[in-house]
Formats: structure tokens, sequence, C-alpha cells
């Protein structure tokens, strides 16, 4: 890759970027997963690896979130959008150069802000961790260029409409330099108190509404149709989705503070717009199950579609929970517990991991041109991505629910750290499953661009038959 | 774009979403601008100084260049015995609080009270100053005030620590840098919920509660308890001490990390420190060959463990 970053747009061939930032993303995805797995484990076992100020808890937790969000899911997202973009609008991507050399600042930029998080160099804000040099960094060394890349590719497409899933790309990636920009003003300009406290949060809500959450339903959008042949179901539905995330996903943010002393009407009027959220969830999600009708075999034995479908169907719990529980009847109960953790993993390590993996799945290979190396492997990742994940979120929507009671019972603290005591191991066997099935995930894209069986021109890889 | 949907759909697009950040940004900051600070607000922000955590004086996040806060009984001016007052001290080169840099943020009535009695426009960070919170009654309401008594008494910056002794100065500055860099808010909050919590973690704040406050670090995960009042459950530094340097000392239950790499090289004795001894004789206690656990050093007055427990013991 990098013998193309001086070399001439025309003369770098198609796909580079998108293939540099495909393993980029599974590599930081291997990375973060480590972290918390051995995160857990210190939560398990607090005397596992001890007196040692790198390898403390509180100085690797961020770096696990980050490395997450900004490397995994990011950068997954920036490799859907390089092949995906320009596909849909039947061109090339309007600069390969630019996205390599995105690709590699995004890796040398996350690798800088996360050893700086490492050593302890934070503003302090969850989410908003890295300090604002570095933020300022991303905002125009990372989300810029993407975004740029995108936008010019979909006006320089060459097919009259835009579909579904370009409106997603194309507006989350200028919806996510606003998000950076504004959520990260309390550093660049020194504002304090409550100001700063919702905008953090304002940031955490909305990175996760008009980022993560549109740009891995847009992935859906396309793999399900492409690959299952059937067209999307419903065009208008789509529009519903897309409209009312930009209109209700934007504005809950103040949820997140129900119990601070915000002004009691932001937080009223949060509430009422997160249940809203189901708007776009539920138009989202029937509009995809429905595309699959008639295929529904391809859940069971294709692994592009069991991944994408997955996700999709975690979508439902997840809007369910999120719809309801920042309520202020629910919300008193479970704030603060590990029901929240499990919520937020049910958000990036179920929802969203399993759209990206699809997006990273089909995108190597159509690249690539090569066949997955091993369907046996692949499926070996799904299953440890799944019970992994699942481990993780039962046992910690059981520890949120003690958690919970032990506030509102007014039980000593100690014994509810105590009554945890085995969730968190089990926290630890789930997240170290779904860290060891991302290894062997890496094994089988390297082998699969190493000895993949070649995929003639004009043929799809889902039409190929599995060599092993 | 030459496609007509486009042209609305962009013009749509920008309506809705201008419209979602003007109800989410605009109003709230609007409404939040007018709120008038708490004496609670004014002792926060004077005790942590400007920031928090990353800034140009302290990349590191070693807690440089941060306000001490001391409790003396004497004049620093006069040396006569004065009512016990709560003095924040800024050394030359401290930078100030928000609430003195902007005293805007400190709403109207506070600000006026500030500048006109206070005479905090008076302050210098070159110099240095030593802050106080006052109360003035304006119409029958009582309003708190910040007071530059540098300019207003003649105190200054080391006179003042000179009045107070070492148990009275507390590097509450320094210690929240701590608590922010290693992390203690990913398992406790420093927000009581306006619900149960009354009964077991004690109030929760109020609106005007964190003007000049940069970060906040309310929390969002409690794996430990709420520590927004800790200090007035349990004062006992002998009891901070071992907790920090080992909590399964005091509490075995507890999931707490060990936080004995902020003690340094040396005590305060200046004996080192032999961290492999005490983890060695301890693991002895841990598998019952030892009666007692081996002694915890007590930190040293430029530590970091210092200002971390003299941060949390302030929480009141």
């Amino acid at each position: 890759m990098f013998k193309y970053l001086f070399a001439k747009n025309e003369d770098i061939p198609p796909g580079s970027a998108a293939i540099f930032f495909g393993f980029s993303s599974i590599l930081w995805f291997i990375v973060g997963t480590g972290l918390g797995s051995f995160n857990a484990a210190k939560l398990a076992f607090p005397d596992f690896v001890t007196g040692i100020e790198m390898l403390s808890f509180g100085h690797m937790r961020q770096v696990h979130v980050l490395a997450v969000i900004l490397g995994w899911i990011s950068m997954a997202f920036a490799m859907a959008m390089m092949y995906i973009t320009p596909a849909l609008g039947n061109t090339k991507l309007w600069s390969e150069k630019l996205g390599l050399w995105n690709c590699f600042i995004w890796n040398l930029g996350l690798s800088v802000g996360l050893i700086l998080l490492w050593f302890g160099v934070t503003s302090g804000r969850e989410y908003s961790d890295i300090i604002w040099p570095v933020d300022l960094a991303i905002i125009f060394g990372l989300l810029l260029p993407l975004g740029i890349n995108v936008w010019m590719t979909i006006k320089t497409r060459r097919t009259q409409g835009i579909y579904t899933t370009n409106w997603f790309f194309g507006a989350a990636t200028f919806m996510v330099i606003i998000v950076f920009t504004v959520g990260n003003s309390p550093e660049f300009f020194q504002l304090t108190g409550l100001t700063e406290a919702y905008l953090t949060w304002w940031f955490a809500h909305n990175v996760l509404g008009l980022w993560i959450t549109p740009v891995a339903a847009a992935i859906s959008y396309y793999i399900v149709p492409k690959v299952t042949g059937n067209p999307l179901y419903s065009h208008r539905i789509g529009h519903l989705h897309f409209w009312s995330v930009v209109v209700f996903y934007s504005t809950p943010a103040a949820h997140h503070l129900m119990s601070a002393p915000l002004p009691e009407w932001l937080k009223s009027f949060a509430s009422v717009e997160g249940v809203l959220i189901l708007v776009p969830a539920i138009a989202f999600v029937s509009n995809l199950l429905l595309t699959m009708s008639g295929k529904w075999k391809m859940f069971v034995e294709n692994v592009e579609i069991k991944f994408t479908i997955t996700g999709v169907l975690l979508a439902i719990p997840l809007n369910m929970q999120g719809g309801f529980q920042q309520t202020r009847a629910i919300n008193w109960y479970i704030h603060g517990t590990g029901w929240i953790v499990a919520h937020a993993h049910l958000a990036l390590l179920g929802f969203s991991t399993f759209l990206e993996a699809a997006a990273v799945y089909y995108g190597l290979q159509t690249l690539l041109r090569r066949k997955l190396y091993s369907l046996a492997l692949a499926n070996f990742h799904f299953w440890m991505l799944l019970i992994g994940f699942a481990t993780y979120w039962i046992s910690m929507t059981i520890a949120g629910l003690i958690q919970g009671a032990g506030k509102i019972y007014e039980v000593p603290y100690i014994d509810v750290v105590i009554a945890e005591h085995p969730y968190m191991i089990a926290r630890w066997v789930g997240g170290t499953m779904v860290f060891l099935g991302n290894c062997v995930w890496l094994f089988n894209m390297w082998k699969t661009m190493r000895q993949g069986t070649l995929i003639p021109a004009g043929r799809l890889p889902h039409e190929l038959a599995y060599e092993r | 774009m030459a496609f007509r949907e486009y042209t609305i759909g962009t013009r749509m697009f920008g309506l809705a979403f201008g419209t979602s950040m003007f109800i989410t940004l605009y109003m709230p900051a609007m409404d939040m601008r007018d709120v008038a600070v708490t004496d609670i607000g004014l002792h926060r922000q004077l005790s942590f100084g400007r920031v928090g955590g990353f800034s140009y004086e302290d990349p590191w996040l070693q807690g440089k260049a941060k306000p001490a806060t001391v409790m003396i009984d004497k004049d620093p001016g006069t040396g006569s015995t004065i009512e016990a007052t709560t003095a924040y001290v800024y050394p030359a080169g401290t930078p100030f609080p928000n609430g003195i840099r902007h005293p805007v943020i400190l709403g109207e009535k506070p600000r006026l009270m500030s500048e006109s009695l206070g005479k905090v426009g008076l302050a210098d960070d070159t110099k240095g100053a030593v802050f106080i919170v006052r109360e003035a009654d304006d119409g029958g309401e009582t309003i708190p005030y910040i007071e530059n008594a540098t300019a207003t008494r003649g105190w200054m910056p080391e006179a003042t620590m000179s009045v107070a002794s070492e148990e009275n100065t507390l590097y509450v500055g320094k210690g929240k840098i701590m608590f922010v860099r290693e992390g203690c808010w990913w398992c406790h909050t420093l927000l009581p919920e306006q619900t149960q919590d009354w009964q077991y973690f004690g109030a929760p704040p109020m609106l005007g509660d964190f003007n000049g406050e940069n970060p906040t670090a309310f929390g969002s995960d409690r794996k430990g308890p709420d520590l927004t009042h800790v200090g007035s459950r349990n004062s006992s530094r002998e009891w901070m001490v071992m907790h920090f340097f080992n909590p399964r000392l005091v509490q075995p239950y507890s999931i707490m990390p060990r936080y004995d790499y902020l003690w340094g090289e040396k005590d305060i004795n200046g004996n080192v420190i032999d961290y492999d001894a005490w983890r060695e004789e301890y693991n002895q206690y841990v598998a019952n060959e030892r009666i007692y656990p081996p002694e915890v050093p007590i930190p040293a007055g430029d530590s970091e463990a210092r200002a971390l427990i003299d941060f949390v013991i302030n929480l009141k």
C-alpha cells in the first residue's frame, strides 16, 4: 500500500484505499477487543496485573472504547464507503490517492491519540476523551478527507438517482464533522459547568446517532439487496428512516443526563424525542426484513447475509431498550448501572459490529477478486462473536439489574460488588471469545488475500461455491 | 446534482438538521447561560483551578500550576486571629478559574458582587492571588461572591501558605487532575441522582453548582459508590491512605485497583518505598503466613497520592 502513496492517482488500482481501510479496521478490532478483554479481567480479578500505572484500568478503559469506535467501527465505515459509494454510482472512487492518505493518516492519528490517552493525557470527558489538538487532527485529517471523497464520488456518479445507502453516507459524513466540532467545543473554547456536561453527552449521543447507527444501517441497505438479488422492499420506508434519523435521532442528547440538574424542559423534550427513535428503528428493521422475503435460506447458508441480518435483528432489542430506558420511569432504576454498559455493547458490538463485519467480509472479497478462504472459519468467527457478545450482554444486564435493585433498596455498595462478581467473570469470558474470534477472522482474511479462489470477471463473490 | 429532488432534499436536510441543532444547542445554551452560581459552585471552581484535564500549563497532567486550598485562622496580612476561613491560594503563574477570567459565567448578581465588593478585576495571574468565598445580602437574598483577598486584605500567596498548617493544606487542584488522569470517574460518579440516592449518597447537586468547572467528570457508570459527599461520610485520612495503597487492606471484596504507584519513590519521611518487599509481605499476609499486613507508607507532601486523597476528602 505504501508504494502507492506517492503514485499518480490513475496508477493506483481501484479499491486500494478500501482494502487498506479493511485490513486496518480488523487490526484495530483485535486491538480494541483485546484491551476490552484485559480490562474485563481486571474487573473480575482486581489484582490481575497490578501496581503498573500504564496497565491500570483507569488508563486503559478509554483506549478500549476509542480503539473500537474510531479504529474498528469508523475505519470499517470508511472501507464500506470507499467501495460501496462508487459501486452505487457506477463510477470509480473520486480519489484513490486521497483515500490511501486518509487511511495512512487515520492509523497514525488514532495511534497518537490513543497512546496519549494511555499515558493519561485526556480531556476528562467521556467519549470525547481525546485532547483537542488531536481532535482537530481527527476533524481535518480524518473525517473531512473521507467526507470529500464520498461527496465527490456521489457528485461524479454515472447514475441519475442516488440510492438510499449513499444518502446516508453523504449525510453522515457531513453530520459527524459537525458533531465532532461542536461536541469538542468545551475544550476549544473553555466552556464550563453544565454546558460542558451537556455538550459531552451531546457528542456521545450524536456520534452514535448520526454516525454509527445510520452508516451501519446504510451498509445493510446495500448488502441485503446485492447478495439476495431482491430489490429493496420500499424506497419510501427508506425515506422515512433517513428523515426520522435526522429529525429524531439528533435531539435526545439530554436523556443521558436525566439525573443531572439540567433545565427540566430539556430533559422532558429529550425523553419524548428519545422514544421517537423507534420511528427510524422500526422503519429500518421492517424494510430490511421484508427485503429478505423468499430468500431466508440465505440467512443460514450465506455468511454475509448471516452477519447482516443478525445485526438487523439485534437492532430490535437495541432500540426497544434505547427508546424506553431513557424515560424517567425506567431511567431512575438502571442509570449508571451495568445495564447501560450492556446496552452500549448491544449497540456497538451487537447491532453495528455485525453489519460492519458483513461489509468487510463482502468488500474484501469483491475488491481482492478472491473467494473467502474458509467458510468454516467464517462461521466459527460468527459464532464466537455472537455467543461472546450474548454472554457479555446477558451477564451485564443481570449485573445492572442487581445494581439497580441495590441502589433503590440502599444496599451497602460492597454487597452489590460481591453479588456482581460472577457476572464480571462471565463478561470477561464473553469478551475474550470475541477477541479470539477476531484473531481467527484476521487469519481468514489474510489467507483469502493470498490463497482465495480467484473470482472471474463479471461474477460476484457469493455466486461462487466454497472450495473448503 | 442536476436532479431537482436533490436540490429540494439538501435544503430540507439543512432545515431539519438546523432546527434540531437550534433546539438542542442554542436554546439550552441560552437557558444555562443565565444560571447564577451557588456558593458550592464558587468553592468548587476556586479549588480546582482553570481546567482539570489537558492544558497548556500541564500537558502531561501532573498537576502543575494548580491552586491549593488552605484553612486559616490567622490573618496572613496582619497576623491577628480571625474566624476560620477557607482560602484558595494561586501562586504566581497559576491560571485563574473561569469565574475570574470571565466573570459573566457567574450569573448577574454574583458577577456584580465579585466585581464591586470582591475586586476580582484587580487579580493578576502573573503575580498570583488569594481568593475567598463570601456572601452578601441583596434585599433579603443571600448572594455568594468571590473576594480577591490579595486586593482587599493584602493576603499574599506565600504568606497565606505559611500561616496554614500542613494538615490544613489540601492540594485539591492537583488532586482533581489525578482524579481525571487515573480514571477514577470511570467507576465512581460525581452525581447523586434525583431519586433514591438522597438516602444513601446525599443531596444531588443544584443548577448553579458547576459554573466554571471543566471537566465536570460526572461519570456514567457506577462500579463503586458515588463520591460527591464522600468526605462527609468518611474523613479519615488514615483509612484513605490504606485504601488507595491497596483497597483490599480495608475492604477485602473491593474491586478497586491499587494506586500504590501514586506514592512515588519516597514516603513522607524521605525513606525509599520498597514496593517489591511490600507486595511480598502482603502476599504472605493474604496466604495467612503473617498476622498483620505490612505497614502502608505515608505519602510525601508533594506526592500524587497526597493530592488525590486531599481531593477525595474535600468532597463534602
